[in-house]
């Protein structure tokens, strides 16, 4: 069985896990209390009077807090979430990360409150690659009551994900060199940027072409670009992240810009522009030619910002 | 308070003492909150903020600028890139909508990295002040 093919397997187990309850009638471990409130307060620098005093409520926020199951684990959990979670796990989406969380509070809980919980696994999403790894995003929905009275429901979503790997960094993919673009990475090897010329037409073409776009002409000869430019359009890459096109300096897979550079020979090429912030780039920005090396094997035409 | 209004941004000091008083504050004892070790073995660089705590702090965010008689009725974030130790969280709202006693604002907190965390909460404030 490919890998794909396992994946579309768990993907169908996870999906029949959609409105199973993952926990019945659990229990707050705590009633609502003075000490766990003024805690919370100190630990976020919450100074707000009506956490405090005879007649205080607990944050709202806090809602989550008293259903939390702490270091001796959670009760009123069903086989459901657990048999979800192992199977998650199992398949190697070992590590867990919160997304989203969305709390709607029907009345304060105030000291003395005890806590009952529902909660029902919503959804388990298809199979997605995120920053942090490969993983499916669950789904829980948690109705909090206080003596059979709804008091507030938390909608909870995580990500549980195999992590990425960390190894040594990803290489740039290797440029496909063929019979009609041989001579410009030729080029590249000397640090020259060449354009191609139609020797019937004289009109200059890039990327390089078996033929004219002009009259078809098959002939051509080189010019050298002077390497100045300027920025004609551009995309900024945010995701999916990929490592390799990111410099060092900008961190591991940070966003990074590819700009559409208009040669002052009037043609134009795509490259990474470099030397100024992704997010500073900017139609029109002047640009100069650099050769930038990569790796041991890899060094490519690149664009860095000129003050100009 | 009219839609349009902005809040006064409000700076987090992201400390190892905020993240890790909040993780048990909130009962979340997952150990990539408060043991960095553990956290590295996870492909994270250092501990994390959990989201029990990022929603207390918006939370607290709103109920800071609307004063105590404010009442929290939702609160719903989502969470971007980590807020890690030595980071500094920006929180910055707006006042989205409002009708009657009722406001939604939306909130954004970003650190160095980029965005942590962008949500909205709805407050229900009393008859005098939703008019001012
Ligand atoms: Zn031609």
């Amino acid at each position: 069985m490919s890998d794909e093919q396992a994946h579309d397997e768990l993907g169908e187990r996870l999906k029949e896990f959609a409105g199973r309850p993952a926990a019945v009638a659990g229990r707050g471990k705590d009633p609502v209390n003075a000490p766990m409130i003024r805690h919370w307060c100190e630990a976020l620098g919450d100074t707000n009077p009506a956490y405090t005093g005879p007649d205080a409520v607990a944050p709202p926020t806090m809602l989550q807090a008293w259903t939390m199951g702490g270091l001796t684990g959670h009760q009123g959990r069903t086989g459901a979430y657990d048999e979800l979670l192992g199977l998650l796990d199992a398949s190697g989406c070992t590590s867990v990360v919160a997304t989203d969380c969305e709390q709607e509070y029907l009345r304060p809980l105030r000291p003395g409150d005890e806590v009952v919980f529902d909660t029902v696994i919503e959804e388990v999403s298809a199979r997605k690659t995120t920053r942090l790894g490969t993983g499916y995003f669950v789904t829980t929905r948690t109705e909090v009551r206080v003596d059979g009275e709804p008091v507030g429901i938390h909608r909870f979503r995580i990500l549980k994900y195999a992590p990425a790997p960390r190894g040594p960094r990803t290489p740039r993919p290797r440029p496909v060199v063929n019979r009609d673009n041989a001579g410009f990475w030729q080029g590249v090897a000397e640090h020259r940027l060449l354009i191609q010329r139609c020797t019937a037409c004289g009109t200059l073409r890039h990327p390089w072409l078996p033929g004219c776009n002009a009259c078809g002409g098959p002939d051509w000869d080189t010019v050298e670009a002077s390497g100045e430019g300027t920025v004609h359009s551009y995309v900024v890459m945010h995701h999916p992240p990929f490592p390799a096109f990111t410099a060092p300096e900008e961190g591991a897979a940070g966003p990074y810009a590819v700009g559409l550079i208009e040669l002052a020979e009037g043609v134009r090429m795509v490259s990474n522009v470099v030397g100024v912030p992704y997010d500073k780039v900017r139609i029109g920005l002047p640009v100069r030619l650099v050769f930038r090396r990569y790796d041991e094997d890899l060094t490519l035409p690149v664009f860095e910002a000129v003050d100009r | 308070m009219r839609a349009g209004e902005p809040l006064p941004p409000l700076e987090i000091p992201v400390t190892r003492t905020l993240i890790v008083a909040g993780a048990i504050a909130s009962r979340d004892y997952q150990d990539v909150h408060h043991d960095a070790e553990l956290a590295r073995q996870k492909g994270a660089p250092d501990i994390f903020m959990n989201i029990l705590t990022t929603n207390g702090l918006v939370g607290r965010y709103v109920t800071d600028h609307f004063g105590p008689a404010a009442v929290l009725r939702k609160v719903a974030i989502r969470l971007g890139t980590p807020n890690h130790p030595g980071d500094t969280m920006v929180l910055t709202g707006s006042v989205e909508e409002v009708d009657g006693d009722t406001a939604v604002v939306r909130v954004v907190g970003a650190n160095k990295t980029g965005t942590h965390v962008t949500g909205t909460v709805t407050v229900t404030l009393p008859a005098g002040e939703a008019a001012r």
